[in-house]
């Protein structure tokens, strides 16, 4: 009895350490994160969803503390998916309202990286579990999982370059589930014939959806009036 | 004398009707051609095949010695009609309406000419007024310009007078004597009335159930010396044969199954008879009528006819 | 021939109505237009609800390009009702009227003059098409602006950018040109056969409603039925608006999903109207003016 009530002391301890451990690595990287109080990015997105065909677009990226945001594509139109890209890591780790927790090690692109689970405190947080994959020695977020009530799980793969001194990628990968997409032919005044419509249905097997922003440009902390995030 | 149509053995059909059959006439330069029958007998259709809106079933159209069917375009060039019901374009003005068929028939009118038709046809007061403003006679005034614009040789016109009041109907027939006399044209002009015709026409053709009756001058036509006599044998074809070798074949005038009919005069007829036994043919009946007017009278036996020529 | 054709454009345009059809395709678009000014936003909420449930949409869908293509779509039924109120009318209307024997009782052969009155028709549908497109396409683009082109097909939405839309308003305008030359065969076909130009008229539309119907019911007889029918191909200036993906999934700029169908379709429609248009001359030069 005693033995175990020590392992189990043991166990908690251990846990508390390590998430004492993670608390201060996000921390960090928040820190870091911080430098930047606000940056306007110019980018490419591309889309890759199996039922949408877009072309190639050029994107302004705005950002300001601590969670405004805003993506501008030229032309005017973006498709995105739901709730995501504007799901970015400062403002996941922008509050301190969850609980951070250790969960191995994995490497993302040949850097090692520590894996930290998220679970937020707030009940009523529309994220239920972030996972994120930490380069240590850099500070830097390699990969990010967010699962969220609503809106399903995500995946956000970052690649870092010449401003990954401001935590700031070169390239953001985001991953998605799609669900199945159908208008009734009568609605959108089709007639094309069975054949047809029997390949883009199997193309639709592929649910896995990506938004692939590539950005060639940050001006960071030079000050972006509030207008901007105004739609 | 010219020879301007030349109908020979012109049939109509269609599905089972005969509409014109085995129709043959002549029009000469400067005739005043009255085309008679009653309603129905096949005069439009007829006219209407002068101007290649109906193909003929058989026979041949000549008109200014040329073939119609090879010649379309040339004779139709230089004839002016009005077919029935003169319907133009009743969103336009008269003013319009002429101008457009002008250029239809290959002329470019000047203002003044098209103002001078009008003229002639009394609407030049009313050469901006769209035409679905006009009464039947102005219509048909209008229909008769426009069948002279391009200055034809040949005009026909198919029951001018046709729902028009005493003065219209005298408006028409004074219009063409005048085009007769003082521009010399060649004009058909069909009508169901013998006594509008009578007074205009130079010759004349009467027709009925699709078959000419009676062609000739109108002059010894309307002569009241002159008699139509109808024969009835018991073989028509052998009382025909001999007929037309005898003297008396200057004097036939049609012919069926049914009857021969003769023009002669009043004091030749008793020589007819003893002439007729001579050839060995075997009367049935010979029946003199008192005039054209009697007999077309009775060939077109509709009351209405009748009602209307009591008129 | 060039007199007959002047006249025939003449009369046209001379009859008040010739400009019903210009009129109710001003009232119409910008009835459209004052609803989308005034309601735009609510009509791009209902169409960006959601699609597939796991996109949205950002910026503003509502623009000059989609609502032309929103209005090329919704007249789909309306033009060609306008183009046979014309055509339809040709041979017909001028029976009725009693002017077709003066007609063709004036030296010209009835080939030239359906010609010449196929031509004419041809004119005032092409006219027809040009005033859509200022009013659809240049006037919307003047009050909505332009940008990106949202569409939403059956099985997958479009995103064309703002750059690459234009030459296929070009081309969707020649095509439907095209499609309603072939909607004015037909009216002008069947206008021969009668004496009053309500009969063509309606048997017109008719044939186009009957047959969309068919094109548009998704039954494997009527499937077969399909490709052979014209109304399916009258709608293939859309896929104007269609775009090949890249082996990424990535819309290549400029390109066209299904050329051929276009292509197949345009050459469909153009024997449809050769067709209507022989048998008009044949059976027309056979035929006893009897009016």
């Amino acid at each position: 009895m005693k033995k175990l009530l020590i392992s189990l002391f043991v166990f908690h301890f251990s846990l508390f350490t390590h998430a004492q451990d993670m608390t201060t690595l996000i921390a960090k990287v928040k820190a870091k994160l911080d430098l930047v109080t606000d940056y306007e990015a110019v980018g490419h997105m591309k889309t890759d969803v199996s039922f949408i065909k877009a072309p190639l677009g050029k994107v302004k990226v705005y950002f300001k503390k601590p969670n405004k945001f805003r993506l501008k594509k030229e032309g005017g139109i973006s498709l995105l998916p739901k709730g995501g890209v504007s799901v970015n890591m400062s403002s996941i780790i922008a509050t301190n309202e969850f609980v951070a927790l250790a969960a191995g090690e994995s490497v993302i692109g040949g850097t090692n990286t520590r894996i930290v689970k998220l679970l937020p405190t707030n009940e009523n947080s529309e994220i239920v579990l972030t996972t994120l994959y930490i380069d240590e020695a850099n500070l830097l977020v390699r990969k990010a999982i967010t699962t969220t009530k609503e809106n399903g799980t995500y995946e956000m793969e970052m690649n870092y370059g010449n401003f990954s001194k401001y935590g700031l990628p070169d390239k953001v990968i985001f991953s998605f589930n799609t669900k199945n997409y159908k208008l009734p032919k009568g609605i959108t005044l089709e007639f094309d014939d069975s054949e047809k419509s029997l390949s883009d249905a199997q193309k639709l097997k592929n649910k896995k959806g990506r938004v692939e922003i590539t950005y060639s440009n940050y001006i960071v902390n030079k000050g972006i009036a509030d207008a901007i995030f105004v739609k | 004398m010219q020879q301007i149509v030349q109908v020979t053995g012109l049939t109509k059909q269609f599905k089972n009707l005969t509409a014109v059959n085995d129709l043959s006439f002549s029009v000469n330069e400067g005739d005043v051609y009255g085309f008679l029958g009653q309603n129905g007998a096949g005069k439009s259709t007829t006219i209407r095949m002068m101007l290649s809106l109906i193909e003929p079933t058989f026979g041949n159209i000549q008109m200014f010695g040329m073939d119609l069917e090879k010649h379309r375009r040339e004779i139709l060039r230089n004839v002016g009609a009005v077919i029935e019901k003169p319907d133009v374009y009743k969103y336009l003005s008269a003013y319009d309406n002429l101008q457009l068929f002008a250029r239809l028939s290959g002329i470019k009118p000047t203002q003044k000419l098209i103002m001078d038709q009008l003229e002639m046809v009394g609407l030049r007061n009313r050469a901006e007024d769209k035409v679905k403003t006009f009464s039947q006679g102005m219509k048909q005034r209008l229909g008769i310009a426009i069948a002279l614009i391009h200055n034809p040789q040949l005009i026909i016109l198919d029951e001018p007078t046709n729902g028009l009041d005493p003065q219209g109907i005298a408006d028409i027939r004074n219009l063409i004597l005048q085009l007769s006399r003082e521009f010399k044209k060649t004009i058909i002009v069909s009508s169901h009335l013998l006594n509008e015709i009578e007074q205009i026409a130079t010759r004349l053709l009467i027709i009925d159930k699709g078959e000419k009756l009676v062609e000739g001058n109108a002059t010894t036509l309307f002569d009241p010396a002159q008699t139509i006599v109808e024969i009835q044998t018991l073989d028509n074809f052998y009382a025909l044969m001999q007929l037309k070798g005898s003297k008396w074949a200057d004097m036939l005038q049609k012919s069926n199954n049914n009857a021969i009919l003769l023009k002669v005069d009043r004091k030749l007829i008793p020589t007819l008879h003893a002439d007729l036994a001579a050839m060995r043919i075997q009367l049935i009946s010979l029946q003199p009528r008192n005039s054209l007017e009697d007999y077309f009278l009775q060939v077109t036996s509709g009351n209405q006819h009748v009602d209307t020529y009591s008129n | 021939m060039w007199t007959l054709i002047q006249i025939e454009l003449y009369k046209i345009f001379r009859r008040p109505r010739t400009y019903i059809a210009f009129v109710a395709i001003a009232a119409l678009i910008s009835i459209i237009q004052f609803g989308l000014k005034l309601d735009g936003k609510s009509y791009a909420d209902f169409l960006m609800k959601d699609i597939g449930g796991s996109m949205e949409i950002d910026g503003n869908i509502i623009n000059g390009y989609l609502i032309c293509y929103i209005m090329l779509q919704l007249l789909l039924v309306h033009v060609p009702l306008l183009v046979a109120l014309i055509s339809a009318d040709m041979i017909s209307g001028e029976a009725n009227m009693g002017t077709l024997r003066l007609l063709l009782s004036k030296p010209y052969s009835r080939t030239e003059l359906l010609l010449a009155k196929f031509f004419a028709s041809t004119v005032y549908t092409i006219m027809l098409l040009v005033w859509l497109a200022i009013l659809a396409l240049f006037v919307s683009m003047w009050i909505f602006g332009v940008g990106d082109m949202f569409l939403m097909k059956s099985s997958y939405v479009v995103l064309i950018s703002q750059n690459d839309v234009f030459w296929r308003y070009a081309g969707a305008f020649l095509f439907a040109t095209l499609a309603m030359i072939t909607v004015s065969a037909l009216g002008f076909f069947l206008s021969i056969f009668a004496e009053n130009s309500i009969g063509p008229i309606v048997a017109t539309m008719s044939i186009i409603v009957f047959f969309t119907i068919l094109s548009t019911l998704n039954i494997p007889i009527f499937n077969a039925l399909k490709p052979y029918l014209f109304t399916t191909h009258l709608i293939s200036w859309k896929e104007f608006f269609d775009l090949k993906v890249n082996d990424s999934n990535e819309a290549i700029m400029g390109s066209i999903q299904n050329p051929q169908r276009i292509i197949n379709s345009a050459l469909v429609l153009i024997v449809h109207i050769l067709a209507f248009l022989g048998a008009s001359i044949w059976i027309f030069n056979k035929k006893d003016v009897l009016s």
